[in-house]
């Protein structure tokens, strides 16, 4: 960057009160995404944020930058529209469970086909909670809530999972309370250029209260989370003593230090790899057997939409034959009437719209 | 009004043209007794090569077989074909002349080889573009190569299986002109009845080629041509879609501002998309969405980010974007909607025209949720109203739904082509101090609010679904969603003052009956009422290309007739809007349902029963 625009957090909040209720993750996560943007350098009038339907998706209102604040489950496809009309722009998607994986399920999966160049950040608190309380595509299966008073009897999505499977190039995980973590990760979303997906495990204070304790609590974060970085081990535990190898092509945990493991055994993490065994794996990774994946799982270079389009149009331009409207419209076949008893042409809109000026 | 002469369905040529071992004039003859029995006058005219043994394959050896047909009196095979089939490029190289500027081109594409180019003695890879048939409607079939793989299991020669490809355009050519196949089932299995493979054969490639055609919606074609003379111009032959696509951008080079168009494929308004899709060379961004809803929800994010937004369906995607729809009249974005109607409900008749989405058009989104509704009239008047669509959006921060339908979508017509310089200028509300702006700041006038979109710096603002206040922010007070309610409406009817008045075709000041009709079914209605005034009746016409707001004349004009006649393809959707919108008329009907356009008889008979009560 050529100038250093300095600015702060302050400078990406807006005047209207926050209204999530006390003690919600929301309040966390755009802490973290304010702080991410002023660290951009990016001007701020390039930024667009685009929310759906649901709690998350007030997010735009208390945002300084513009904000569209749209329709169930269509954020995804109308970031889409503005990206493609103006790839110039930052633009971020804010979603949530029910938003992106039930109503927006068919855009969220070709936004991530088509790699067009946005930063999602996917609020998966596993509940509807604007409506209060019904299960999600992303409730476990089993969960009792107000519309499955006996028990969900569905399996539920695994967001990164569906990233994958529709060809994401970025994948990352954050917890909503660890504001640090979730910086760097949303750092790292907005430097990926393609379609940057990060699913936040957000606590619902009030319809699902410590759905994600048990990965969450800080206490048990050594433990419980592995923080992934390219290039590094994937190590994890109190003392840094456990870790990950591949067995049979499979993932395995195993302590340094028993067994002959040194940490030279342990897998070291290519979010660059294009193939996709070792990231799904981690994305799969549950408790108690295994730690919870943490950071960028996934980060691969492919053809980015709103540039192909953006270059396209360039190539196809550079060697046109028709140069504008008026050259379009006498393309082709043409021919002259000129008949002794033809009148003068008079004007569409004289004929039709005197009003409107010619 | 413009002086349309309305080429209906009914007299239609065609010219069936291959080498002459193809069978053309068998399938000429066959196709022609099927109409004739179906009731149509006919008039047929064989073309045999002068030499029966020329080359195959070569420009001399083209046999050819012209059918022209319909229901009135038919005096001659018809001047030049609407249709032509080509089995070979031979046949299309024979019979470029006969061909009706912007007709139709059927051909086997698998017989287009170096070869048989080589032979009808092209010089280059492009026969079309040799012969200047660029704006032709061309319908590359895979005739041979289809005709081969029905067959593959008759264990015939390949001399019979080429034999049989005759009947494969023959099962899609009914298909097109939907004639009933009996006639030709009984002539085959009487003529062959001692070959029961021939009989069998036969038959699956006939049926086959009928099925291909319905499979791949390829539609009737329809001719709009205007009578005689006319304006001094240069001319073009132009369908509704394209003129559709070309409105669009027009207005955003006029505009000064990019195209976006985001949509999905739906029959019969694809070719709106294909048309702009090869636009690239002008900047136009297609989005092929993966629905209807993200082809309108692209185009939403696109009006955000200030490119010039469009979307075009037909009535079942119209239903699935009436959500979005809402959003864009909440959020006040300019965004074009063009549906392209055909006949419903549900899946209904996709290829099939109908002018059933009016009330969809006007009324089908949760909510107050007005917009600005507009029919076009002809295959070339869609160019001025897709124009003004954009002008309106643009200007009055609306979103505007453009209806026209199959038959203008897919009929074409000559046109004068217009220059840049005769449109009317589109001035788009973009915001310019950003000390004053508010995003629902209004002109106290037109009521519109200021566009301003990310990039701009210091117009930085948040707009939604939700209620707002001036500034933009989340209100619900009950005084200010009211308010906000009476202003979204008022807002489209001040539209009205951008809009010219109703006109009278025939007695302006009035008389016995008023023909009332709207958008595609112009021509019709114009020619309908020509006939029966030269026929001595007192009949006028009042055709609305605007339908909300209504022109400002409306019920002046009503009030001079003592009889008004609403003629549509529905069961009465204007008739309804204007018992709503106009009371205080006695609104007398003519409808039609049945995919077809209105035919001029009918809407004679129709109303001269009328005017016999």
């Amino acid at each position: 960057m050529m100038t250093d625009l300095a600015y702060t957090i302050k400078d990406f909040k807006s005047e209207n009160e926050v209204r999530w209720c006390p003690g919600c993750g929301d309040y966390a996560i755009m802490n973290a995404v304010q702080k991410t943007m002023a660290d951009m350098n990016v001007p701020h009038e390039k930024f667009a944020v685009i929310s759906g339907i649901g709690c998350s998706s007030r997010f735009p209102y208390y945002m300084s930058t513009f904000g569209f604040h749209s329709i169930h489950g269509r954020a995804t496809a109308i970031a889409s529209g503005v990206k493609s009309a103006n790839p110039d722009l930052n633009v971020w998607v804010i979603t949530g469970d029910g938003d992106s994986m039930a109503i927006g399920g068919n855009h969220f999966i070709h936004l991530v086909r088509r790699n067009i160049d946005l930063n999602v950040i996917l609020f998966n608190n596993k509940i509807y909670g604007l409506t209060k309380g019904q299960y999600s595509p992303t409730t476990d299966r089993g969960f009792v809530t107000k519309t499955s008073p006996f028990g969900t009897i569905e399996d539920s999505f695994i967001p990164g999972q569906l990233v994958l499977g529709s060809g994401g190039t970025f994948f990352a995980r954050a917890v909503d309370s660890n504001v640090k973590h979730n910086q760097q990760v949303f750092a790292e979303a907005a430097r990926h250029k393609g379609t940057s997906m990060v699913e936040v495990l957000q606590n619902c204070v009030i319809f699902n209260d410590g759905i994600h304790e048990q990965i969450a609590d800080p206490k048990h974060r050594a433990e419980r989370q592995l923080f992934l970085e390219h290039g590094q081990p994937m190590i994890f535990g109190q003392e840094n003593e456990k870790g990950l190898v591949l067995e049979n092509g499979r993932l395995k945990v195993v302590t340094i230090g028993e067994n002959g493991v040194t940490e030279a055994d342990i897998l070291v993490h290519d979010a660059t790899e294009t193939d996709l065994s070792i990231h799904m794996q981690l994305i799969r990774m549950t408790l108690p057997d295994f730690p919870i994946a943490m950071g960028v799982i996934r980060s691969v270079e492919a053809p980015v939409y709103d540039q192909e389009l953006k270059k396209q149009i360039e190539t196809v331009s550079a060697n046109r034959k028709v140069n504008n409207m008026d050259e379009l419209l006498r393309s082709g076949n043409t021919w002259e009437v000129n008949e002794p008893n033809s009148s003068e042409p008079v004007p569409f809109f004289q004929k039709k719209c005197p009003i409107v000026k010619v | 009004m413009k002086d349309t002469k309305v080429i209906e369905l009914e007299e239609v040529t065609i010219r069936f043209s291959g080498d002459s071992g193809d069978g053309m004039q068998l399938t000429g003859t066959l196709f022609s007794d099927a109409t004739a029995l179906f009731g149509n006058d006919i008039s047929t005219f064989p073309d045999y090569p002068s030499e029966i043994r020329a080359p195959q394959g070569t420009v001399g050896g083209v046999s050819g077989f012209q059918v022209q047909f319909g229901h009135k009196e038919i005096n001659t095979p018809g001047d030049d074909a609407h249709v032509l089939i080509a089995m070979n490029p031979a046949a299309v190289k024979a019979n470029a002349r006969f061909i009706r500027p912007g007709g139709t081109i059927i051909y086997d594409v698998d017989s287009f080889n170096q070869k048989n180019l080589d032979k009808a003695k092209f010089t280059t890879n492009d026969p079309f573009g040799e012969l200047k048939l660029e704006d032709f409607t061309k319908i590359p079939v895979p005739i041979t190569s289809l005709t081969r793989e029905c067959l593959k299991d008759f264990g015939m020669d390949n001399k019979s299986v080429l034999r049989s490809k005759n009947m494969f355009a023959l099962g899609l050519i009914c298909w097109m002109f939907d004639r009933p196949m009996d006639y030709i089932e009984n002539f085959i299995t009487t003529k062959f009845a001692k070959k029961p493979v021939v009989v069998e054969s036969n038959l699956k490639v006939l049926h086959s080629g009928y099925n291909y055609g319905m499979n791949m919606q390829h539609m009737t074609p329809r001719y709009l041509v205007d009578a005689a003379a006319i304006e001094k111009g240069t001319y073009r032959n132009i369908n509704g879609n394209q003129a559709t696509a070309w409105g669009f951008l027009a207005a955003a080079e006029k505009a000064g501002l990019n195209l976006f168009l985001g949509s999905y494929p739906i029959t019969p308004a694809t070719d709106v998309l294909t048309t702009l899709a090869a636009r690239r060379d002008l900047g136009v961004k297609t989005f092929q969405a993966e629905d209807e809803i993200a082809g309108i929800c692209t185009a939403l994010g696109a009006a955000f980010a200030g490119d010039l937004a469009v979307t075009s369906t037909s009535g079942p995607g119209l239903a699935l974007k009436s959500e979005a729809i809402g959003l864009a009249v909440m959020a006040e974005l300019p965004l074009v909607v063009v549906n392209v109607q055909r006949g419903g409900p549900s899946t209904g008749l996709p290829t099939k025209t109908e002018q059933s989405d009016l009330l969809q058009a006007l009324y089908g989104r949760n909510g107050e949720s007005p917009v600005v509704v507009l029919a076009a009239s002809t295959p070339s008047d869609c160019f001025y109203y897709a124009y003004l669509s954009c002008k309106i959006a643009l200007e009055r921060m609306v979103p505007v739904i453009l209806l026209t339908d199959g038959f203008l979508g897919n009929g074409s017509e000559p046109w004068r082509i217009p220059s840049m310089a005769e449109l009317p200028a589109i001035t788009p509300r973009i915001a310019k101090d950003s000390s004053k702006f508010k995003a629902y700041k209004r002109d106290e006038d037109i009521l519109a609010r200021d566009w301003a979109f990310p990039g701009m710096d210091g117009f930085q603002h948040r707009i939604g679904g939700l209620e707002k206040n001036e500034e933009g922010t989340v209100n619900h007070d009950p005084e200010n969603h009211q308010r906000n309610c009476e202003i979204r409406e008022a807002k489209v009817q001040k539209v009205v003052d951008m809009l010219p008045e109703l006109e009278v075709f025939g007695d302006e000041d009035g008389g016995d009956v008023l023909v009332v009709s709207w958008g595609g079914t112009y021509g019709h209605t114009v020619s309908a009422v020509r006939e029966m005034r030269k026929d001595g009746k007192n009949v006028s016409l009042a055709h609305f290309n605007f339908i909300k707001p209504l022109p400002a004349n409306t019920r002046e004009v009503f009030s001079k007739f003592k009889t008004i006649v609403v003629c549509e393809l529905n069961l009465g959707q204007f008739a309804a809007y204007l018992r709503d919108q106009v009371p205080g008329f006695e609104y007398r009907q003519v409808n039609k349902l049945k995919g077809l356009p209105f035919t001029v008889t009918e809407l004679k008979e129709n109303v001269e029963k009328l005017l016999e009560e």
